[in-house]
């Protein structure tokens, strides 16, 4: 009897660690694929199968190329500027509008909530059909800022990370403050605040990587080549390089790279607010 | 003297109050407002007009939404949806059987974790040039088969073979999203009580038991949230199509054919109008999905709640007897 379950354990492990090991495989094989690509020079390229390793992992002339050609130091700026003003901005109206839609009752407070709860089933892409109309009409194609507006307000998941959070603050935090003779303001500044910051962090997480892969948008109303951003600017590579895979994966690697250092960072972060985003539908 | 009483005025609760509610919202109701509600009423009442974002505009009733549904290329583009949906069952049970085999003990876990989830954080344009590669002609695809002892004749062109193609794009999909289902699904997992493995296993439930009786009811809710997200996510499937083929070759989804309507053509009347059709589509997919869930199985997403309200009647009904009986003793 031991031994029969004994076995069929053991059997069990296997099935676990081959599946899981091969799944990693496939995951990780188109990147990897392209790890080996990019470094490979042209006659290489050409002459070995993708599979095959380069000659050496010291040659980075595809890189320089990359970053050449498409800009991407400027790039890599313009998406910079997005990401802080973008989360900055959203952080702050986000945990304002949940404060006050969770602290206080005011008439239309139920529907300002449904509001957004219904805005949350709209279909971004076809949004865009009339948006781009508004923006036209605003001005506000064509300009960083214009864009930066647009990343702003389309922002509900992180109103609900918020919410959910308030939910489980004490009301008598601000009781007691008010007691003390702090305004609302102050309330939500100096006491509430600095108690989100586990709501904050995953909000910039989830947000942060939305907004750095963000592509249609930056695509739609960001058409000056000196104002594309990271992701935008891999489209460069569509026309003239059509083929040459070695300078293409080197150019989607540099895109890669900073993800990555900040996953493997943030890895526990990242996973948790998977998990409270999750929660929102 | 006027100062101060405005200063005294300012300092009332009251109005404080209703400052505070004013400033705090003002800004996210007027986004809200520019680029969801007005955006939204413009769609409708575009949506009855033939018109280009700049120029004269006519009025012509219902017949762009006669268009959507007489043109074969735009309401057929519907069933192209199909393959993702079966993309998207495939993606479920595989991330549903990964999560499942982690929530054992399983050496290395962070690394699985990592390896299968990384997918997701990469920009949808990068993941459109890594499979334009893996699917190249003799590129890392074919190579991969020609090792396993394809010939290359046998080996159908992927992103453009009509017969194949919408398979390959969806299964580009599924790479991406089943790391990112199987953290979910894990999370939940793990929000059981760990000891309650070991204590079934200890009694004797073999693995199909634990699974089914431990582990599938947790996750329930957010399995059925899954399935109603993957309905109106793939009705709505966008992203394969326009960055790895752009639509052609008979990989137009509904939403790239109505994105080139919008902005290629200019047709903003039709576009909106596709817009408006596939909004109420997933509109009554979802009502319909939730009313399935909640009158078929009895268990929606309201599942916990319910659980809850359960368990304090259980509870008071318990405080009620306990109080009786201390009542008479």
């Amino acid at each position: 009897m031991k031994m029969k379950k004994n076995a069929s354990s053991i059997i069990f492990s296997i099935i676990k660690y081959v599946s899981l090991i091969l799944a990693s495989i496939v995951s990780l094989a188109p990147v990897v694929v392209c790890v080996l690509t990019s470094f490979k020079t042209n006659e290489e390229y050409a002459s070995t199968t993708v599979l095959e390793f380069p000659e050496s992992f010291g040659y980075f002339e595809n890189f320089k190329i990359a970053m050449e050609k498409a800009n991407m130091l400027r790039c890599f700026g313009n998406t910079a500027l997005v990401l802080i003003v973008v989360l900055t901005v959203s952080v702050f109206t986000g945990s304002m509008l949940a404060y006050v839609i969770n602290r206080f009752t005011f008439p239309g407070r139920g529907m300002i909530e449904n509001l957004f709860l219904f805005a949350s089933l709209l279909p971004g892409i076809a949004m865009q059909v009339t948006i781009y109309q508004i923006m036209y009409s605003l001005g506000l194609i064509n300009h960083l800022y214009g864009y930066m507006i647009v990343l702003m307000g389309t922002d509900i998941i992180s109103i609900y990370i918020f919410l959910q959070f308030f939910e489980n603050l004490p009301v008598s935090l601000d009781e007691s403050a008010i007691m003390d003779g702090c305004t609302y303001f102050g309330v939500f500044f100096k006491i509430l605040f600095p108690l989100l910051k586990p709501a904050i962090m995953t909000s910039l997480v989830l947000k942060g990587v939305s907004v750095y892969n963000e592509y249609y948008s930056s695509n739609l109303y960001l058409q000056l080549p000196e104002l594309k951003t990271i992701s935008t600017a891999l489209y460069t590579f569509t026309g003239p390089y059509g083929n040459q895979y070695n300078y293409i994966c080197a150019g989607v690697l540099i895109t890669i790279i900073p993800i990555l250092v900040f996953f493997l960072v943030f890895q526990k972060q990242v996973y948790s607010g998977m998990a409270n985003g999750a929660v929102k539908g | 003297m006027e100062k101060k009483s405005f200063k005294k005025w300012i300092g009332t609760r009251k109005v404080q109050r209703r400052l505070v509610i004013f400033t705090f919202m003002l800004v996210p109701l007027l986004l809200l407002l520019l680029f969801t509600y007005i955006p939204f009423v413009e769609m409708i009442r575009f949506s009855f007009y033939n018109m280009k974002y700049i120029g004269e505009r006519t009025f012509v009733g219902l017949k762009n939404y006669a268009e959507v549904f007489e043109r074969k290329e735009i309401f057929g583009s519907l069933f192209n949806s199909l393959y993702y949906m079966a993309g998207g069952v495939v993606q479920l049970a595989l991330a549903l059987f990964f999560a499942t085999m982690m929530v054992f003990k399983v050496k290395g876990e962070s690394v699985f974790k990592g390896a299968m989830f990384f997918p997701y954080l990469i920009c949808g344009i990068a993941v459109g040039f890594i499979f334009k590669f893996f699917y190249a002609r003799g590129a890392v695809l074919d190579t991969i088969l020609q090792g396993l002892g394809m010939n290359l004749d046998n080996i159908p062109l992927w992103l453009q073979d009509q017969s194949i193609n919408n398979i390959s794009l969806a299964a580009t999909s599924v790479w991406r999203y089943t790391g990112q289902n199987v953290i979910l699904f894990l999370g939940a997992m793990m929000s059981v009580d760990t000891d309650l493995y070991e204590a079934a296993s200890l009694d004797g439930a073999n693995r199909w038991q634990q699974f089914r009786y431990i582990i599938l009811p947790s996750i329930k809710s957010i399995i059925v949230l899954n399935i109603i997200l993957c309905v109106s996510g793939c009705l709505s499937a966008f992203e394969p199509p326009y960055v790895i083929t752009n639509g052609t070759m008979g990989t137009g989804t509904y939403f790239v054919i109505m994105n080139r309507i919008a902005h290629e053509n200019q047709k903003v009347g039709t576009a909106s109008a596709m817009a408006i059709v596939l909004l109420v589509l997933i509109i009554i997919c979802t009502i319909g999905q939730k009313l399935f869930f909640k009158y078929a199985f009895d268990d929606g997403t309201s599942d916990e709640s319910k659980a809850a309200v359960r368990k304090r009647k259980k509870a008071e009904a318990q405080r009620k007897a306990m109080e009786k009986k201390g009542g008479a003793a």
